[in-house]
This record gives structure tokens, C-alpha cells and sequence, in this order.
């Protein structure tokens, strides 16, 4: 896994350090080589290509298997174009030609199907990949779900553990292993809640709750942001998704119930005021109802 | 007395776009100048500005698209360089204020003043053209299309210094657009703009399907039109049913914002569902209102650069037949990620793939029309062959973001932006690119030049994969759309190559600026005087280049496809007709008045002065009216003047 907050300027410059010897020959080719491991190196597995649980593993899966199966008609029909432009070019003397060719039953036919027969198969691929991996889905496990509802404010993540009585803004602490079912909701414009790393995102929007099933495989931490545009404070309105052993989950339980503030109703209408770049926090209690308010938009700061 | 207008409208905090505008400023100071100077007012002004010439309306569309073309790109490389700059902590140089709304003019300058005038500009000039006929089926009304649709561009580029331009994306999305969140003008500039322009669009739309409909030369069936005018068909209908979906959207977004009313607000019973769908049931039949023509005018180069009939022409009609019903059954796809039920994301995802059908057939067709062809490789056959290796990997991953799963992970990311600027740039670019060397020598009477236009079609070709294959793979590893700056300093390297693309497409501006100037200079020695430059196979080859204003003196009797190909098999052309007095529209200045009233109208309704809105309006009524009570408004050309141009034409005789 890879975390942003953790690469330093040297993690960068490692790989051109790794530049073979012979790049020393001509500046054109030092810089090349120096470039070259830097963007190989760049296309670290990150996001999807690092996928940490069975949703974003599903999705990843979906994404070669349907990329593998276009690529079966992409590449010939790449390859046969620059080869009919290359061979058919006016200068060469060996190339037949028919000039009069302008309708032949059986290409036809195959020009057809062979689209057809792509679609046919990628239909099916999509048909099962959308009723499996349906955002609403509960996922099976062990564990009992967990529930954790979410609202996307100007511009931060507000994070309400219902069962536990907590919140947290832009920190989401959740255990490794078991399903989290969120519930989302906007307290200001449309946003997208995304922890790429485990899978789908889905808007919040305000005056309704949208719904999401996760699941971490391993403890770590997981980048998530929002993913529609929202204003101003757009950029900053990351967290971190933090998954950690149950144990280890019970005892940041623990922790934050005795420390911080109450997120009451003059605390929740200073928090939904407009800032940016805001650092984690933690609520020791939460009103109850909250975040059933905020979706009907019975609670001060809503707007 | 002047509403919300006062100096602290102006941003004088932010001397960017003033110094941008200040030197565009003068640039135009400069050109005015110039044509006051030279004397070239009466010309202009009779011969291009109130033209009703389809022709020449076609040219102006083009101009407009390529000079917003140069804003659009400005828009393009600054964000670039922002998003190159503001990595790992750093804030770069633009602030969100000022980034937000650089890619929401970026996005809506691109789609509505460069792509939708490049494509409505080469339909104008070359389906009259192609179906034998003279003009279109109103050609005043095609005035007024094309001056509201300058308006709208007009409009735009005053949000730069007075007021501000939206700060929403281009797609507006409310509650973000709504007064709540976006309380100053930036919205209704966005707003209005697209209202005026749109308004042309629909006009043009309506044109085009009543031009190809009714107006065709004697013996032209549809099933012998060229598949240029069959794609300028398809996409005029759909610009008939889905543009007014827009406007009606935006009025509703307008009402909300100008008189409190709640349909798209969070609260009081408002939806922005509804818009969103609204929106992409729009948003979507336009992309193929975009990609449409640019089909056509690859089947007509790689036809006729090929030197063989298009390869299965009634599959290419189907195909694009197709492609217009469905493109408006799969809005739903631009949103998977709203909570709809599987079902629903699963017939959509499918739905949008099955688009892929007749789009692969087209590939294939092509594919088969270059098979044992003659290819000569002149710059709009570069532009068709890059077309057809890019497009088809802007499809592939078009149809991974139709599998709705797949869509949750990459939706609103990077990934996206790369799709449709693989299928915007890699074929309504190069589509336009391809026509706009193709019909050049048919517009002006001389060629371009072919070396500054393959230095200019390789510099796009590179640029563009340098510029969006790192975006790619950038929305693979987690970054979304519409940063303005970015935390993950891992993503700078490919950033930077992305930076570097989009310097390398400014080098392909650069070449395109070139290759005009150098042909322009050296026109007397790449004059087309047979007026069939490339040996082309359909109608507008067979007059002369540039056309006379009646294009044809005779309308021209059409037996097959490909009606000057088979014209010329059979030795058709050089027989000299009949003449006949031949009857044309005369030059109307409506349309450039209207545009006129229709701009200070919009920036009225924009800054809220209600009483110039209220006499723009009365201004444009009473332009209509004049202009509907006028009577002599037809131009009678007497058939001896017909047989005196035509035959300096044929080079029969001498200019009298």
C-alpha cells in the first residue's frame, strides 16, 4: 500500500539514481533513462491497481476481464489498419486492387456479428457484475455490519458511528474484516464518497440517503475523497480511511467516548460552516436523531 | 439603472485575465484598425457579414471555432500547468476561485463554441454542396444561427473582465448552481450564454433536417446521398429533439435562480436529480451530434482518398441510423453512481455498449474501404488513420465506464476526462481537422499546404497521447477531476508528461497558424482551377472552387451514390447546358442585428437591468417584423450573367 502522506522527496528520486551506467553517454539519453524508471515507477499500484478488499478485488477483476476481452478486437483492428494504410498506399506496385469493391455480403455479415458478438458477451459480464456488486448489497461475512453514516459538509467528511454514540470529521476509523454499511446524506451541495482502494463510490446528496457496502480485507490506510466537485474547499476534502483489527477498533471506540467535544446541535451548526483543509477530530457523543435531521433538513446549519 | 453592474465587478485583484484581455483587446484594436485602414469595411460588411450565403456562413462557423479554439486551449494549458505546479502541498498559481473557473469555461467553450461551430460550420458549407442544390433550405435564418451563436461567444469572453464566468464545471450542476451556493453572475453567464447560443443551434438544426428533407437535387434519393450528408442528417435531428430538452433545463435552473423558485434547490420540494438526468438527456444525444458529422467526413476522405466507392454504404446508414436512436436511451450513464437499482444501471450499462455495435461496424466499413484501395496520404487521410487507431481505444474505455461496477471506482476521475478527450480530440478534432483540409481548396480555390498540415496532424497525434494516456492511468490510482491542487506528490511525474502533451498540441496550433499563413502566401502557385482538386466522387467537386454564390448553374440530374464519380466515368462533365435565370436570397442584415440586440439583451438579463433587457427584446421583435414585412428580397441572376461566370468557369471564354 502506498500513502501519500508517508512519500518523501526522496522516495521520488530513487528510481532515476537507479539509471543504468551507460545513460552518461549523451544528455539526451541520461535524461530519457532518468525519466523512463521515474514514470514506470509512477504507475505504482495505487487505487484500483492496489484493491484492499472484495469489492474494489470484484471491480478490479471486471475491469481486466472486460479490458482483455475488447482487447481481442481492438488490437487486430489497430494492427490491420496501419497495415491496410501501409500496404494499400498509392506507391505500392505489388499491392492488388479492386476498385470497384464496395459491398461484399459475407464481410458484412462478420462486421456485424463480430461487434455484436462482443457486446453479447460484455452485456452478460455487465448484467451479473451490476447485480453483484450493487452499491446496496450487504456483504457476507463473519462479522456483524457495521454502520456508519456519513455527510458530506463544506468541505469536510462528518463521520456518525450510530451504534457507538461517536463522530469523527475526515477520519474514518472502521475494522478491518467486518462489512460497513454506510448511510449518505449532504448537508450542503452533491458530493461522491469514494475509498478507491475498497471499491464503488456514491453521491450524497442533500435531503437523501444513498447507500454503500464496504468491506477492508487487512488493516491500513486508505485514501478517500470526494469525487464530485463541490465548490471552493473541493481539493481538501480527503480522509483517511483507516482500517484496523476489531480489537484495536473497541479501544479507538473507547478512546475517543472520553475525550473531545459533543456534537450537539450548536456544535453540529459550527461545524457545517464552510472551512477547508480541515484536520481529523473526534466527538465523544452525538445527539441522537442527527443524522435522520440532517436528511430532512430539520437541523440549524442546514441549508 | 444598471442592476448589479458597478466597478467592483471588475477583477482588479486578479490581473491575470485582465492582462489576457487586455492583450486580446488590442489584438482586436489592432485587426479593426487594420480593415478601417485598408478600406475593407463596405466589403466585409456586404459580403460576410450580412451574407446569407451558406457558403460563406460555413467559413465564419469555422472561424469562430478556431478562434475559440485559441481560448479554449489557453483554458487547457493553464490548468495543465496548475495542476503540474500545485502538487504535494503546493497551492500553484491559481487559486479555486480562479481554477473552478478555468475548467468550467474550459469545458463549455470546447463544446459549444469550438466542437458544435466546427461541425455545424462544415455541415453549412457542404451538404448544400453535395446535395446539388443552392442554398439552404432559410437561408436568413442561417444568418441568425450563426450570429447568436458569435453572441453566445461574445458573451463568454466578457465574463473575463466583467463579473465572472461560473464556477460550477461545465455541466452546472445545481445545487452548486443554484443562488444558495453560487450567488454572484457566474452562473448566469453560463446560463444565458447557452440560451442564446442554443437558440442559434436549434435554428441550425432545423435548417439542415428541412435542407436534406426537401431540398435535394433532381434524382438525389436518399439512399443516393452522399454518407456525409446522411451523418449531417442524423446529427441535425438529434440537435432538433435534444436541444430544447437544454433549454427548457436551464430555464427551469433560471427560474429558480431569478425568481426563487425550487426546481432543483435542496429544499422546498426541489430535485437535482431532475436536472442531472435533464442534463444527460441532452448530454449525451449531443456527443453524437458532435462525433456524427465527424464520421461523415472520414467515410468521404478515406472514399475518396482511397479511390474506391465507400465500402457497405447502406450498413454506414444503418449504423448512423442507429447510433440516433440509441444515443438517447443511455443518459443514464453519466450517473450510475446516484443509487439507482441495478437493474436500471444494468440495462443502461447495456444499452450504452450495444451503442458500440453500429459505431465497430463503421470502424470495420472503413477498414474495408481501405482494403486493396490506392491510399494517397495527404493530411485528412493522416487525420482519418490516427482517427481510427485512437477512436477505437476512446471506445474501449468508453464501454469499460459502461460497466457500471467498473464506473463506481472511476467515475468523475481522471480515467473519465482521458475517455472523452480521446473521443472528442481523437474524433471530433480530427474530424474537423480532416474537413477542414478536405473542402479548404473547395471554399478559397487553393490548397493547403501539406507540410505544415502533417507537422501539425503529428503534433496533435502526439500530444494528445502524451497529454491524456498519463490521465489514464492517473484515474487508476485514485485522482479525480477538478482538483486544484494535489496532495500525492507520487503523481507529479506523470503530471508532468501530461504538461508536456498539452505543450506539444500548442505546437500543432502553432503548425495549423503556419500552414495557413504559408498558404495563403504562396496561393497563386496551388490554385484549383478544375475545382476537383482531390478527384472526388460526390456533387460539390463538380463546380468550381470557390463555388459561384448559386453553386450550381444546373441543378445536376443525380443516377447513383457517388454522382460526380460516375458523372466523370461517363464523361458528363464538359457538356455546357442550358442556362436559366437562376433565383437567389439577397444579403440580409437581420442576423447580425439580432445578434446585436441578442447581446445586450444577455448581458442585461445577466447583470439584472431590467429596462435594456425590456428594449433589447422590443429591438429584436421589431427586427423581425421589419424583416418579416419586407418584400423584394429574392435576387434574380439573368441567364446570360449565368452564362458568362459559367463559362469563365470552363474556361470557355474570357471574363467580359
Amino acid at each position: 500500500m502506498h500513502d501519500w502522506r508517508y512519500a518523501t522527496p526522496d522516495a521520488l528520486l530513487r528510481p532515476s539514481s537507479n539509471a543504468p551506467e551507460g545513460a552518461r553517454n549523451s544528455r539526451l539519453r541520461h535524461w530519457l533513462a532518468g525519466c523512463a524508471p521515474m514514470l514506470v515507477c509512477s504507475c505504482q499500484r495505487q487505487g484500483i491497481l492496489d484493491p484492499q478488499g472484495p469489492i474494489a478485488s470484484a471491480q478490479q477483476l471486471l475491469l481486466i476481464n472486460a479490458t482483455e476481452i475488447m482487447l481481442v478486437v481492438v488490437v487486430p483492428v489497430i494492427l490491420a489498419t496501419l497495415g491496410f494504410a501501409w500496404w494499400y498506399r498509392s506507391s505500392n506496385t505489388r499491392a492488388k486492387r479492386s476498385e470497384e469493391l464496395a459491398y461484399e455480403g459475407r464481410i458484412d455479415f462478420v462486421v456485424w456479428s463480430i461487434p455484436a458478438l462482443v457486446v453479447i458477451l460484455l452485456g452478460g459480464v455487465n448484467w451479473i457484475g451490476s447485480h453483484e456488486l450493487d452499491p446496496r448489497a450487504p456483504i457476507s461475512a463473519n462479522a456483524k455490519p457495521l454502520q456508519v453514516d456519513v455527510v458530506s459538509l463544506d468541505w469536510k467528511w462528518l463521520f456518525i458511528y450510530p451504534d457507538q454514540g461517536i463522530a469523527a470529521v475526515n477520519q474514518l476509523v472502521i475494522p478491518a474484516g467486518t462489512p460497513i454499511n454506510f448511510h449518505l446524506t449532504s448537508a450542503t451541495v452533491m458530493n461522491s464518497f469514494l475509498i478507491q482502494q475498497l471499491g464503488s463510490q456514491i453521491y450524497t446528496m442533500p435531503g437523501m440517503t444513498t447507500h454503500l457496502n464496504l468491506l477492508a480485507d487487512n488493516p491500513g490506510e486508505y485514501p478517500g475523497i470526494s469525487a464530485n466537485f463541490s465548490g471552493d474547499g473541493f481539493a481538501d476534502m480527503r480522509f483517511t480511511a483507516k482500517a484496523v483489527r476489531t480489537a484495536d477498533f473497541d479501544a479507538w471506540v473507547a478512546q475517543v467516548r472520553g475525550s473531545g467535544p459533543a456534537l450537539d446541535s450548536p456544535g453540529y451548526a459550527a461545524l457545517a460552516k464552510p472551512s477547508e483543509a480541515v484536520p481529523p477530530m473526534t466527538y465523544r457523543s452525538v445527539e441522537p436523531k442527527l443524522f435522520e435531521r440532517i436528511v430532512n433538513q430539520t437541523v440549524i446549519g442546514s441549508q | 439603472m444598471l442592476g448589479k453592474l458597478s466597478w467592483s465587478v471588475i477583477p482588479f485583484s486578479q490581473p491575470l485575465p485582465l492582462y489576457a484581455m487586455g492583450v486580446v483587446g488590442l489584438a482586436i484594436l489592432a485587426v479593426l484598425g487594420i480593415i478601417t485602414r485598408k478600406g475593407w469595411w463596405p466589403y466585409l460588411w456586404r459580403e460576410w457579414l450580412t451574407s446569407v450565403d451558406h457558403k460563406r456562413i460555413g467559413v465564419m462557423y469555422l472561424i469562430l471555432a478556431l478562434i475559440m479554439l485559441l481560448r479554449g486551449y489557453s483554458d487547457a494549458i493553464m490548468m495543465r500547468s496548475q495542476q503540474a505546479i500545485a502538487v504535494g502541498g503546493a497551492q500553484g498559481y491559481l487559486p479555486p476561485d480562479h481554477y473552478n473557473q478555468i475548467f468550467s469555461s474550459h469545458g463549455t467553450i470546447m463544446i459549444f463554441f469550438v466542437a458544435m461551430p466546427f461541425v455545424i460550420g462544415l455541415m453549412n458549407f457542404v451538404v448544400p454542396l453535395q446535395l446539388g442544390v443552392r442554398d439552404v433550405a432559410f437561408p436568413v435564418l442561417n444568418s441568425v444561427s450563426f450570429w447568436l451563436s458569435a453572441s453566445g461567444a461574445l458573451l463568454i469572453n466578457v465574463s473575463l473582465v466583467i463579473g465572472n464566468f461560473a464556477r460550477t464545471g461545465w455541466m452546472g450542476y445545481p445545487p452548486l448552481s443554484e443562488l444558495a451556493f453560487s450567488p454572484d453572475q457566474g452562473v448566469d453567464y453560463y446560463l444565458w450564454v447557452l440560451q442564446i447560443s442554443g437558440i442559434g443551434t436549434l435554428f441550425a438544426g432545423i435548417n439542415m433536417v428541412t435542407t436534406i428533407l426537401k431540398l435535394r437535387a433532381p434524382g438525389m434519393t436518399y439512399f443516393r446521398m452522399p454518407v456525409f450528408c446522411w451523418s449531417a442528417l442524423t446529427s441535425s435531428i438529434l440537435i432538433v429533439v435534444a436541444f430544447p430538452i437544454l433549454t427548457a433545463t436551464f430555464a427551469m435552473l433560471l427560474l429558480d435562480r431569478y425568481l426563487g423558485m425550487h426546481f432543483f434547490t435542496n429544499n422546498a420540494g426541489g430535485n437535482m436529480m431532475m436536472y442531472v438526468n435533464l442534463f444527460w438527456a441532452w448530454g449525451h444525444p449531443e456527443v453524437y451530434i458532435l462525433i456524427l458529422p465527424a464520421f461523415g467526413v472520414f467515410s468521404e476522405v478515406i472514399a475518396t482518398f482511397s479511390r474506391k466507392p465507400l465500402f457497405s454504404y447502406r450498413s454506414m446508414v444503418l449504423a448512423l441510423l442507429a447510433i440516433c436512436v440509441l444515443s438517447f436511451m443511455v443518459w443514464l450513464h453519466h450517473f450510475f453512481t446516484m443509487g439507482a437499482s441495478a437493474d436500471v444501471n444494468a440495462f443502461f450499462g447495456i444499452m450504452s455498449m450495444i451503442i458500440g455495435v453500429p459505431t465497430g461496424v463503421k470502424v470495420f466499413n472503413w477498414l474495408f474501404t481501405l482494403f486493396r484501395g490506392r491510399i494517397v496520404f495527404t493530411t485528412p487521410v493522416l487525420y482519418s488513420i490516427g482517427f481510427m487507431v485512437t477512436f477505437v481505444i476512446g471506445g474501449m474505455t468508453g464501454i469499460l465506464l459502461a460497466v457500471p461496477p467498473v464506473d463506481f471506482v472511476l467515475h468523475n476521475s481522471v480515467f473519465l476526462v482521458a475517455h472523452f478527450h480521446n473521443v472528442i480530440i481523437g474524433g471530433v478534432l480530427f474530424g474537423a481537422f480532416a474537413g477542414y483540409n478536405y473542402w479548404f481548396p473547395k471554399a478559397f480555390g487553393f490548397t493547403l499546404d501539406e507540410r505544415w498540415g502533417k507537422a501539425s496532424f503529428w503534433c496533435w497525434l502526439v500530444g494528445f497521447y502524451l497529454a491524456f494516456m498519463p490521465l489514464y492511468v492517473l484515474g487508476m490510482m485514485g485522482m479525480t477531476r477538478r482538483l486544484q491542487h494535489i496532495a500525492d506528490p507520487s503523481w507529479r511525474p506523470l503530471l508532468l508528461v501530461a504538461e508536456l502533451g498539452a505543450i506539444v498540441i500548442f505546437l500543432a496550433i502553432l503548425c495549423m497558424a503556419a500552414q495557413l499563413y504559408v498558404s495563403i502566401r504562396t496561393r497563386a502557385s496551388r490554385r484549383d482551377l478544375t475545382g476537383d482538386p482531390w478527384n472526388g466522387r460526390t456533387l460539390e467537386w463538380a463546380t468550381s472552387s470557390p463555388p459561384p454564390a448559386y453553386n450550381f448553374a444546373v441543378m445536376p440530374r443525380v443516377a447513383t451514390i457517388d454522382a460526380f464519380w460516375e458523372m466523370k466515368r461517363r464523361g458528363l462533365t464538359a457538356i455546357e447546358p442550358a442556362y436559366e435565370p437562376i433565383e437567389m436570397p439577397r444579403n440580409s442584415p437581420i442576423g447580425f442585428i439580432i445578434a446585436f440586440f441578442a447581446v445586450i439583451t444577455g448581458f442585461s438579463l445577466i447583470w439584472q437591468i431590467w429596462w435594456l433587457v425590456i428594449l433589447g427584446l422590443l429591438a429584436i421583435l421589431l427586427t423581425v417584423l421589419v424583416f418579416g414585412w419586407s418584400e423584394n428580397r429574392q435576387l434574380e441572376i439573368a441567364a446570360g450573367d449565368v452564362a458568362r461566370l459559367e463559362r469563365v468557369r470552363l474556361g470557355l471564354g474570357r471574363p467580359a
